[in-house]
């Protein structure tokens, strides 16, 4: 594997790129200048490093499913435990990161578009530490569907703007969230929540995630067989793959099937998409015919994204990961199992990449280890979980 | 070089150059709006191709997309509308304004192979820089189809050079930054801006964004060539969307916007205005 990926104009292969107004493209060429300077400069990296420890509580731990483990009897299962970061999610991290850089930069507002709402949180909660001021994008429909987020960012500080353009999700979310910074660009920072959009987004989000992968290389004993994490955008994939890349381990992304691949109401954008350009970045996305952009579905919010981080569209393309699909039953059985058996109540984001874990592991023999990506908490899907199995879960 | 922009645009002072979103309320009355448009002056028609996520686009222009993708107007559909543009006599270059993921799946072979079929002189990307374009640019030189490009005021000496040197049929210099659509005034820096690039340029300047009063195009006169128009008149195509929509009373609708297009670009004296 190149070591020089993204290439100098940020492709992975054929995709990448930045595919912005020109406007933005004074914006990305200041972006990428400083981001370079930050990332070998070892002072920045030092308060990075320091602030995961001491604000973020890292490093996460891994922890060994072992009842879960017993019960599939073969491949032994273990976790990385995102979702013990401060705030409950790998999202931490990226935010950290691209929130001290703004900081380098001299700027004092950040702007951030969010689906759910996780990185919307993050994105106040860092604005709030570094005290930067605060907007966030929010498309009206995921406002209604997400009150509580919508409250926490808003007692950290933050204001969020509802976004009443086009279908009032999250990509009209990330639309708009480009739209003021391209305008505010001056004194405004936009800190992107996954590793997507345009050059040098997809690397800088995925070289703030590197560390769950470069812990959890450290953490365990020995190299594990497989590494399992879900993908929206894909960033707790990236971040959990990348140090892993060159190693005798098999990579598996899981996307979200919705409710089916064949009913069409599915996030599935590596399987059913084809290649196009969203968010400023060529890579592959679910579109009609003629180029208009659709709408995914998935029961997790963190998952119900049109698009895919480049990288992963590389790495698709020339096998290095596999990429499959968990559909939304799939993912709330899983996400029963773990709580029942593990005393750990999943993210449903999460809950596809442990779902494909549970599908892989009988085939598997006991001595082999799989390790799988936990990138949130299951607090904020309660409600979701509540309207799908009902009042009793035990029936 | 393309014929229709060596007659209608090279070496003029006083381009006028609007942007109507195709299909927007209806095919007809985009048809009849590029008509009028002519006769009011136009030397190019931009033709914006609706599109789910436009990135570079403000609220106006937003709103007229998701009319026209109502009735399911397609880049193959707009291009098709030219025809009929100039079967009713439509002289004037048409520029096809579509956001790259569309003419990515439209392909480019057919796309010029469109072209070619109802007679269309150029394209502009908005989501497509420089450094992207290169392949574009060559099969548009190719095609004889002018590959617009777009400068800002954040855009350096050195782009600009870049841009300019390849720039063909008009260049597109954005007022300021952000989206389209009107604003109230221009910030002073414009006219520096402006005056920066006519030294580079070697072709027509035009200035977008934000342009909706004749104080306005009066003031930028003397800095550039010509105004590109969008936003603003499409606000008005919206005020009238009803009565466009009706065959009966589009005719007035059109007018209307007539009207509004005549007093707009008056300082340029392209029409005289009867009393």
């Amino acid at each position: 594997m190149s070591t020089s990926i993204p290439d100098q104009r940020g492709r992975y292969g054929r995709y990448g790129g930045k595919y912005v107004p020109e406007t933005a493209m004074y914006a990305l060429e200041e972006l990428e200048q400083s981001l370079n300077e930050a990332m070998t400069d070892q002072e920045f990296m030092k308060s990075y490093h320091e602030e995961l420890k001491k604000y973020s509580g890292r490093p996460t731990p891994i922890t060994h499913a072992e009842n879960l483990s017993k019960r599939l009897g073969g491949a032994q299962i273990y976790l990385k435990r995102e979702d013990l970061n401060h705030t409950g999610a790998h999202k931490l991290n990226n935010a950290i990161g691209q929130a001290l850089l703004a900081v380098r930069m001299g700027k004092e507002k950040i702007v951030a578009e969010t689906g759910a709402g996780q990185h919307g949180v993050a994105a106040a909660t860092v604005a709030a530490r570094f005290g930067l001021e605060c907007k966030v994008f929010m498309g009206e429909e995921d406002i209604r569907r997400q009150e509580l987020n919508v409250f926490r960012m808003k007692l950290l500080g933050a204001e969020v703007v509802p976004v009443s353009s086009g279908s009032k999700t999250l990509k009209d979310a990330t639309n708009e969230a480009i739209r003021y910074w391209v305008a505010n660009v001056e004194d405004t920072f936009y800190l992107i929540g996954s590793v997507v959009g345009p050059h040098p987004y997809p690397k800088m989000v995925r070289d703030f995630q590197r560390v769950i992968g470069d812990e959890s290389r450290e953490q365990m004993a020995a190299l594990p067989d497989k590494v399992i994490a879900c993908v929206g955008g894909g960033s707790n994939a990236m971040g959990m793959f990348y140090p892993f890349l060159k190693d005798d381990v098999r990579l598996i992304g899981v996307e979200a099937a919705g409710k089916g691949i064949h009913t069409g109401e599915h996030a599935a954008t590596l399987s059913e998409g084809r290649l196009g350009v969203i968010h400023g970045s060529i890579t592959y996305l679910l579109q009609n015919e003629t180029g208009q952009i659709q709408e995914p579905h998935s029961i997790s919010a963190g998952l119900d994204y049109p698009g895919i981080g480049p990288e992963h569209a590389y790495l698709n393309e020339t096998g290095r990961v596999t990429y499959t699909g968990i559909t939304d039953n799939e993912a709330l059985d899983a996400l029963k199992v773990l709580s029942e058996e593990e005393g750990i109540i999943p993210a449903i984001e999460s809950a596809h990449a442990l779902s494909e874990a549970i599908k892989q592991a009988p085939d598997m023999n006991e001595n082999e280890v799989i390790l799988v990506c936990l990138s949130g908490r299951g607090d904020k899907d309660v409600h979701t979980i509540m309207e799908h199995l009902g009042g009793d879960v035990n029936e | 070089m393309n014929k229709r922009f060596e007659k209608h645009v090279n070496g003029r002072k006083d381009l006028f150059i609007p942007f109507i979103v195709a299909g927007d309320p209806s095919e007809e009355t985009t048809i009849n709006l590029a008509l009028m448009l002519q006769e009011e002056g136009a030397n190019v028609i931009e033709l914006g191709i609706p599109y789910s996520d436009p990135l570079a686009d403000g609220p106006v222009i937003q709103r007229a997309s998701l009319r026209a993708l109502e009735h399911g107007m397609s880049l193959e559909k707009a291009m098709g509308l030219v025809k009929q543009m100039r079967e009713k006599g439509l002289e004037i270059p048409v520029v096809i304004f579509t956001y790259y993921n569309l003419l990515l799946q439209l392909g480019e072979e057919r796309f010029f192979a469109l072209v070619r079929e109802n007679d269309i002189d150029g394209l502009l990307v908005p989501d497509l820089p420089f450094e992207e374009s290169e392949e574009w640019r060559a099969s548009c030189n190719a095609n004889e189809t002018a590959l617009i490009s777009l400068v800002a005021p954040t855009t350096s000496d050195k782009r600009l050079q870049a841009i300019s040197k390849e720039a063909t049929g008009f260049l597109y210099c954005v007022s300021s930054l952000g989206v389209t659509g009107t604003r109230t005034d221009f910030h002073s820096s414009v006219f520096t801006f402006l005056d920066r690039v006519k030294e580079h340029s070697m072709i027509p300047v035009a200035v977008g964004f934000g342009v909706s009063a004749p104080e306005q195009v009066e003031k930028l006169k003397e800095h550039c060539d010509g105004v590109i128009v969008g936003s603003a008149i499409i606000r008005q195509v919206e005020e009238q969307v009803e009565v466009l929509k009706k065959e009966a009373s589009q005719k007035e609708g059109i007018d209307q916007i007539r009207a509004y297009v005549r007093n707009l670009i008056s300082p340029y004296g392209k029409v005289k205005i009867h009393s």
